[in-house]
């Protein structure tokens, strides 16, 4: 049964993050376990440290990580670079995706998929290879091909954007895709297509954390475990039935303003 | 982890990237050094000129030690000694005539090969004639006889002088007089060699001009003049490229350009200039000092410029249009990349003299390392110039914060009816663009070189096809270091 092994372990983590006026701690003392096949969602109010727990799993500069470890697929995963994570498949679907100017889907994901296969020492594919992939994909989430010719994300709407970020983690394959905020600025057609895109992509052996605001996401994205995430920390844990007690109540049973 | 400052050191002493830093070992003839009526003389002989071509040289020559440097470009270097350099440097037995190709020295054949430019016609890119200048002298000169089938004259700036001495009498001097600047009038009196092209009337030249530009000599200087002409309704496409070896001194390469439409001609200039930047400190490296000006003289015609500058310690070169003709366009699309310690003053002219003259500028100037990147123009609408617009985008993209970009545009509207734009942007690199690429699995130099590359996308596609290639891995490859 190695495919139910733990895939992602955070123990005790605490982050600050750094800016010029010192640092401050955002996490303390995170504990999850993600194994193979799941889907974790991780709810709670603004400024509980959702994003942060996104940016360093994914290895983004500018925090650090006080206390605790990360071991993903039973590697220290603080030691890597974003990059060489990316490549161990590592995937965060961003809340604001970047806007690339000059730079077309079709030739990102050319360089993206490319650059992963070169770390694994796979073949690299051809300008028609990637055509094929990132077509076939884009395809079932109804991104046009003109779509893919326009630089990334510059003018998309944030439909289009979310739908792109989707379109990539199809097109990469990833182990673990960490979703931060991708319902967030989609009307309700666009998170339908969105939810199905994602939910299209759950599989035996990949895991998924989606981290959400809102609990109408996870009725496209059904979530096998529910966690809430308040004041840098994990205050409850439970199934799918825990996100609608939440849109019911709201968080504020479940956190406790510091007196 | 990130670009700040510690990993910027960090990544940029890991050295230099150059990749054309080689040098040729090949026996070579040199005039005495130093600088001297002697020495305008001894070039002259050796290119067994006519007398008009030396009393024109000794004109240049003597305007020229009445003249001082330009003190107005924001680059900064110490004092040069003309007098401590090599005017002219020759492979033995190349002083004349550019050989065919089966008499070449095979050390030079190598040379080019490393350079990625076979010399042999079979290997060449397929529609590419190129005429190869090594340090003095015009070392070969490919397709010459398809392009003669044509009627186009594509030969070294010596024979030229020799056999279409009617051609250059006309047109020498035209557009850039010998008395124009300090450095073009060095290079009136001492220019060595450089290529001459001739499209006649209605002719639509069959393939793709080019000259590599080679520095290979110690202390020498490259001085070559290149004089285009494009009659009537005639349409030609140029390029050149340069390299020189890696050199603890600097050396002094100072060109001129001179470009010339008739009535409907188009003429496409392009430059990958890539000459040796110095090192990570700033040691060594081309003083890179260019005259490059086209006169559009005919009705309808057209002089578009598009350079890539990634190398040279300095770069202080202005490709410039005048507008004399009724209707015609003047475009120049540029790419300036400074790295390290480079300094690059940099962009152009537009004179609008005829009605209904148009022109267009797109420059984008990538600055990393502790590099300065300055756009210099000038749009001036002349009062006779009806109807004459002109549009100017200039973008700066600053990596790192021990670098800096100026833009210095001068706009000179003489006829209310013109019709002048500009529009200009400075932006960081983002963190945020790095982190994103990095996420998806590219390291932070396979980032930098996608997104300067998009960044510098409007100007690249204007490139022919075969090199629009290269100068993408260029770029990438002139910021190595840029970013940990």
């Amino acid at each position: 049964m190695i495919m139910r092994n733990v895939m992602l372990e955070i123990r005790d983590l605490h982050v600050a993050v750094v800016a010029a006026d010192g640092a401050r701690e955002i996490l303390r003392g995170i504990e999850l376990n993600v194994k193979a096949g799941e889907v974790h969602a991780i709810m709670g109010p603004n400024g509980s440290g959702k994003s942060t727990l996104s940016h360093v799993l994914a290895g983004r500069p500018g925090y650090a990580i006080t206390h605790g470890s990360i071991t993903f697929m039973g590697e220290d995963l603080t030691a890597l670079e974003p990059e060489a994570r990316a490549a161990k498949g590592i995937f965060l679907g961003f809340q604001y995706p970047v806007e690339i100017p000059g730079v077309a889907t079709m030739t990102f994901l050319k360089n993206a998929i490319n650059a992963q296969r070169k770390a694994r020492s796979e073949p690299e594919l051809d300008a028609m290879g990637v055509m094929k992939l990132v077509q076939g994909e884009a395809a079932r989430l109804k991104i046009s091909a003109d779509m893919l010719k326009r630089p990334l994300n510059v003018g998309f709407s944030g439909g289009e954007k979310k739908r792109n970020e989707i379109l990539q983690m199809a097109v990469l394959q990833p182990r673990l895709a960490i979703l931060d905020e991708t319902d967030s600025g989609l009307d309700v057609d666009a998170l339908r297509l969105v939810g199905e895109g994602v939910s299209a992509l759950r599989a035996p052996d990949r895991a998924m954390i989606v981290i959400t605001h809102y609990q109408r996401l996870l009725t496209h994205i059904v979530p096998d475990f529910v966690h809430v995430l308040a004041q840098g920390k994990i205050v409850r844990s439970g199934g799918k039935e825990l996100a609608d007690e939440l849109d019911r109540a709201g968080y504020g049973g479940l956190i406790h303003e510091p007196a | 982890m990130s670009a700040r400052q510690e990993t910027i050191d960090a990544a940029s002493a890991v050295g230099d990237s150059y990749k054309h830093g080689f040098v040729t070992d090949i026996d070579s003839e040199f005039a005495p050094k130093g600088l001297n009526e002697d020495i305008v003389r001894f070039i002259s002989a050796k290119k067994g000129e006519p007398e008009w071509m030396l009393a024109w040289r000794l004109r240049a020559y003597r305007r020229w030690l009445t003249m001082q440097e330009p003190q107005w470009a924001k680059v900064d270097f110490p004092k040069i000694d003309y007098q401590d350099a090599y005017y002219y440097a020759a492979p033995k037995g190349y002083s004349a005539q550019p050989k065919s190709l089966d008499e070449i020295d095979p050390e030079l054949l190598r040379t080019y090969e490393k350079l990625g430019i076979p010399l042999s016609e079979q290997k060449l890119l397929a529609g590419v004639a190129v005429d190869a200048v090594f340090d003095s002298v015009s070392v070969a000169t490919t397709f010459k006889g398809k392009l003669e089938e044509a009627g186009v004259i594509f030969c070294s700036f010596s024979e030229a002088v020799r056999e279409h001495p009617e051609l250059v009498r006309k047109y020498l001097g035209t557009v850039v007089p010998y008395a124009d600047n300090f450095h073009a009038a060095l290079n009136a009196a001492v220019f060595s060699d450089g290529t001459f092209v001739y499209i006649p009337e209605g002719v639509r030249c069959p393939m793709e001009l080019s000259t590599y530009f080679r520095i290979n000599a110690a202390n020498t200087g490259q001085f070559e003049r290149t004089l285009i002409i494009a009659d009537k309704g005639s349409y030609v496409s140029y390029l050149e490229g340069c390299t020189a070896p890696m050199r603890d001194e600097n050396q002094l390469h100072a060109a001129v350009v001179e470009l010339i439409t008739l009535d409907d001609a188009e003429i496409k200039y392009s430059t990958v200039q890539n000459w040796y930047p110095g090192d990570k400190n700033g040691l060594g490296g081309i003083y890179n000092f260019v005259t490059k000006r086209g006169a559009c003289r005919g009705r309808n015609s057209k002089i578009s410029w598009t350079q890539v500058e990634t190398g040279s310690a300095i770069t202080w070169k202005y490709p410039s249009c005048i507008l004399q003709g009724d209707n015609s366009v003047g475009e120049f699309y540029s790419i300036a990349i400074t790295n390290n310690r480079q300094q690059a003053d940099t962009g152009t002219k537009m004179i609008h003299l005829g009605n209904n003259t148009s022109s267009r500028i797109v420059a984008k100037g990538i600055s990393a390392g502790a590099s300065q990147s300055t756009y210099r123009g000038l749009v001036s609408i002349h009062p006779k110039a009806s109807g004459a617009r002109n549009h100017t985008q200039c973008d700066s993209l600053l990596i790192g914060d021990k670098c800096s970009a100026n833009t210095v545009p001068y706009i000179e509207v003489r006829n209310s009816g013109a019709q002048v734009e500009h529009e200009a942007t400075t932006s960081k690199l983002s963190e945020d663009q790095l982190f994103y690429c990095r996420q998806r699995g590219m390291d932070a130099e396979t980032a930098v070189a996608l997104l300067v590359n998009g960044f510098c996308r409007e100007v690249l596609q204007h490139l022919p096809m075969e090199f629009a290639v290269e100068a993408q891995k260029l770029v990438g490859i002139s910021l190595e270091g840029s970013v940990g």
